[in-house]
């Protein structure tokens, strides 16, 4: 993806008091999950207690950032400037058990397949920002 | 109370159209006066109204506009389209628990030549709080900025799942086009298409969505009435029961980005309300002579079909591609052309073909039909004769 492209791209938002954690550490370039404290549990996307055993202590935890693709999809129309040609968006199953909509970069569509190994990088956006985005992994490559 | 009580005495509707010309608050007047004159009923009958989110129009401007002297019941559903069959358990609730004794349905948008629903909604920075989702941040950063893309998202792991591409979804958008060549009332009437039209569409999000995939964007209004069965006696026209209306928002479902559910090729909502509406009416899938199937894409009418119970999971294609969707079919779909040929109300327009289909009066008009599914994603209805 270029970089002049890239930098145009929306600042990510910063989240309700529930989801302010993960875009805070999006910004820091480091990728977030809601663990429930109680049950061990991780929950996206963000909400106040755990849905399974009600706990509402939580803890925001670093994440391995390696996934698989779920599904993916090319937007072609309407046109977006602000977003690098060509880019996809992905929704990825990350291995802590949750599921995460994002880009994934450096590859061809008619390369991707859904089940593909990747991992989170970071992309800068409008006003200094980070979005979180994904690619293959070096096995997926070389697979 | 007693099921089956509450009625559709009345439907109403404007034109079809991609530039109405005039308010939606006047669309909204104009469609609700049409389904009341349709019933025999003026404004001074109604104490009841029901919307869904994503409609502009306030309750109060409509009282005010139309000379109605008291609502005693108002309610508005969430949901966007999805809960657009929303208003008519609403409207049933109201009427049998005696809330209100004639309750009016409506959605009325000028949502091709105002605000567009295809184009992206970058700007949409409100976050859509209160408006039946709570999407917008996990899928707008990411470029995800219209329905195509959110629904093509799930709509690639089905057709991932089952080995389709593309092209098998061409059958879909061939029969609802058919159906709308031959109403008047549709947009694309006397327009129909074929296979290769749609293959040679351009694509919207690619591998998924071509134009001719896409529901339409559109002006227009649509409205019912609703009241109970022993007044419907004294109306004009005669009613349409509702069996059962219901609405179903599943553990970890989402409007739409429907991305949080174990399996997302499963229509987790329509399997929810085909569930609570088949125990209610004791009527089963082989029951219905017709089906009104919300089609913002035409994914799905593969959903709808299976989540109902009309096909197993992952045979949509096959059933389609054979013909079983056509008006001679064993469920003929939307005959009024749905919301890719006739236009896209929102659900609204699906409601009232399918009263027209109990009452025998549609203009592609199924033999014979004693039960009508009327399926909207997170809302759907049984009508039937009384
Ligand atoms: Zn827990």
């Amino acid at each position: 993806m270029s970089d002049v492209k890239s930098v145009e791209r929306p600042a990510p938002p910063q989240g309700s008091r529930d989801s302010a954690f993960f875009w805070e550490g999006v910004g820091r370039e480091v990728l977030l999950g809601q663990q429930c404290t109680g049950c061990k549990r991780f929950r996206h996307p963000p909400r106040p207690l755990c849905p399974h055993c009600r706990s509402f202590e939580w803890k925001a935890v670093e994440l391995s950032g390696r996934g698989t693709v779920h599904s993916w999809v090319k937007p072609i129309h309407p046109p977006l400037p602000m977003f690098p040609e060509g880019y996809l968006v992905a929704l990825i199953d990350l291995e802590e058990g949750i599921r995460l909509l994002s880009n994934l970069c450096e590859i061809e569509p008619d390369d991707v397949e859904n089940g593909m190994s990747v991992e989170v990088f970071f992309a800068p956006t409008r006003d200094g920002g980070r979005i979180h985005q994904f690619r293959p992994t070096q096995e997926a490559r070389r697979g | 109370m007693a099921r089956g009580k509450a009625v559709i005495v009345g439907i109403g509707q404007t034109e079809f159209s991609k530039d109405s010309g005039r308010s939606e608050q006047r669309l909204a007047c104009e469609s609700i006066l049409a389904a009341l004159d349709d019933a025999g009923l003026t404004p001074a009958d109604v104490d009841g109204m029901t919307t869904y989110t994503i409609d502009n129009n306030e309750d109060v401007d409509l009282v005010r506009a139309l000379g109605i002297e008291n609502l005693t019941f108002s309610s508005r559903v969430g949901h966007g389209g999805g809960g657009a069959v929303g208003t008519v358990a609403h409207a049933m609730a109201a009427v049998e628990s005696g809330l209100a004794n004639v309750v009016v349905g409506f959605r009325a948008m000028n949502e091709r030549s105002e605000q567009r629903f295809g184009q992206s909604q970058m700007n949409n920075t409100g976050g859509a709080k209160g408006a039946g989702t709570g999407f917008i941040e996990w899928s707008l950063p990411l470029g995800s900025a219209t329905p195509a893309v959110w629904t093509a998202i799930q709509a690639q792991r089905y057709l991932d799942r089952y080995g389709l591409t593309n092209a098998d979804f061409a059958p879909v958008s061939v029969h609802l086009r058919q159906m709308a060549a031959t109403n008047p009332n549709a947009w694309f009437y006397q327009q129909p298409i074929t296979v290769e039209d749609h293959q040679n569409s351009r694509w919207i999000a690619e591998p998924v969505f071509r134009l001719l995939d896409c529901c339409q964007e559109s002006d227009g209004a649509v409205a019912f009435v609703v009241t109970r069965e022993e007044r419907a006696r004294d109306l004009k026209q005669p009613p349409v029961a509702i069996r059962h209306a219901t609405q179903a928002v599943p553990f970890e479902s989402e409007t739409v980005t429907n991305y949080y559910v174990e399996d997302v090729t499963r229509f987790e909502t329509g399997v929810s309300t085909a569930k609570t509406l088949y125990e209610h009416t004791g009527v089963g899938p082989a029951d219905f002579q017709v089906a009104m199937l919300y089609d913002h894409f035409t994914i799905a009418i593969f959903w709808h079909l299976e989540a109902n119970g009309f096909c197993k999971p992952g045979e949509a294609a096959d059933f389609v591609r054979s013909g079983e969707i056509g008006l001679s079919g064993s469920i003929p779909v939307s005959p009024n052309g749905g919301h890719l040929g006739e236009a896209y109300i929102h659900g609204m327009n699906l409601i009232a073909e399918g009263v027209r289909q109990v009452r025998g009066t549609a203009t592609n008009q199924v033999d014979d039909v004693e039960h009508a599914l009327v399926a909207a994603g997170m809302s759907a209805a049984v009508l039937g004769r009384c």
